[in-house]
């Protein structure tokens, strides 16, 4: 129970997305729609919670020279089991995330975890702290998404509400910087009044 | 005429901060000022078309023949690992001066995800430019692309930085202090931006 920490450490006090400000590539870029930004988020907390692991077992034996190497070549091998799965169940998914499945492996969260996390806990609390910061980057994505999908759209995780289109900007690249803008504005509020 | 279309659409339309959400850790980062902001710009553009060259023969020469393209992900991340390594040494030995200006900011361009995007961007994606047929870019015209893209993300990261230097006098509300109002700067630069996308 004690443990539970460190998986919601990863929702407030950690939140990648809008405290730690990690990863803001796919934050961006895969957010057009709710359904999207959940996937994205999905993929990179496979990868994190993975990663987290067999990083905690093995960081005791890697020298400390070579350590940053070795921890890149994990994270591409789970990556790259990702695409292979996602090829596999799930083409359609691979085709809209498209490039940013990838570039999982130069997301600054799971590396950033990795060395400042895993290497220093065991692996019970690696894999925790994998699922906690993974499924705080899944609710940042997802609430972007929701908001631009709302804007953009006018329609929650494609059931749409309004006939014709939204403020299309908001789908486009100018709303992804925008909303998560607006929305770091309101998370530094909530943060500011506990 | 072929290569114009690319870098025009690789610099303005497609710009890769702006339109295509790449590199954009570094870029929020390091834009405090106009000059680390030319400073890696400038370390990005050399690693990006020297990566592009690199990963491109590789795919061509090595994975495809052998029927590999799955490993496409984590021989790349290592060559680029191993070139911004190398880069850095060959700097350090023949013109320690522009090591000096390039300094810090070559070992972060390693997991700076714009490096990584493009050369997996060259070797995988078709691209139809002026009503031309879908097709893959030969090195010649990768070439072009990776430094049209680097070059769009330096003008993106300088102008950037010069709005930011100014905005760092303003007054602006507590809650939006730092990166929020950084971001919805970045918002509707991105949104001028958007002006160019009617042109190729």
């Amino acid at each position: 129970m004690s443990k539970l920490h460190f998986v919601t450490d990863g929702f407030v006090k950690n939140n990648p997305t809008f405290v730690l400000v990690l990863g803001m590539c796919p934050t961006l870029a895969t957010t057009t729609s709710a359904m999207n930004g959940l996937e994205m988020g999905l993929a990179t907390m496979f990868v994190l919670i993975l990663s987290n692991i067999v990083i905690s077992l093995l960081a005791p034996m890697v020298p400390d020279k070579v350590r940053i190497p070795v921890y890149i070549t994990v994270i591409a091998t789970f990556v790259t089991v990702l695409q292979l799965l996602m090829q596999a169940f799930t083409p359609a998914v691979y085709e809209t995330l498209g490039l940013f499945i990838p570039l999982i492996v130069v997301n600054c969260i799971v590396l950033g975890r990795a060395e400042g996390f895993a290497n220093k806990h065991g692996v019970g609390e690696s894999a925790l702290d994998g699922l906690g910061v993974g499924l705080g980057f899944t609710a940042s994505l997802t609430v972007i998404g929701i908001v631009r999908e709302i804007l953009g759209s006018g329609a929650v995780f494609g059931w749409k509400f309004i006939s014709g289109d939204g403020i299309l900007a908001f789908v486009m690249a100018p709303g992804a910087f925008l909303v998560l803008g607006f929305l770091m504005v309101l998370f530094n509020k909530y943060l500011a009044k506990k | 005429m072929e290569y114009f279309l690319i870098f025009v659409s690789a610099i303005f339309v497609n710009n890769i901060l702006l339109a295509q959400f790449l590199g954009i850790c570094p870029f929020l980062g390091v834009s405090n000022k106009l000059s680390t902001a030319t400073g890696m710009s400038g370390a990005v553009c050399f690693v990006i078309t020297l990566a592009t060259v690199v990963t491109y023969l590789l795919n061509q020469y090595l994975l495809v023949p052998f029927g590999l393209e799955f490993l496409q992900t984590i021989s790349f991340i290592l060559v680029i690992a191993a070139l911004v390594q190398m880069v850095e040494i060959v700097l350090k030995k023949i013109s320690p001066s522009l090591y000096q200006a390039l300094g810090i900011f070559l070992p972060l361009i390693t997991t700076n995800c714009a490096v990584l995007g493009v050369a997996i961007t060259v070797v995988t994606k078709e691209f139809a430019l002026g009503g031309a047929a879908p097709h893959m870019f030969n090195l010649g015209e990768a070439v072009v692309y990776a430094v049209a893209t680097s070059l769009g993300y330096g003008l993106a990261m300088c102008l950037f930085a010069g709005l930011r230097e100014h905005l760092a006098g303003n007054d602006v509300p507590k809650a939006f202090k730092g990166l929020p109002i950084a971001l919805i700067t970045v918002g509707i630069m991105a949104m001028a931006f958007l002006g160019f996308s009617g042109i190729v």
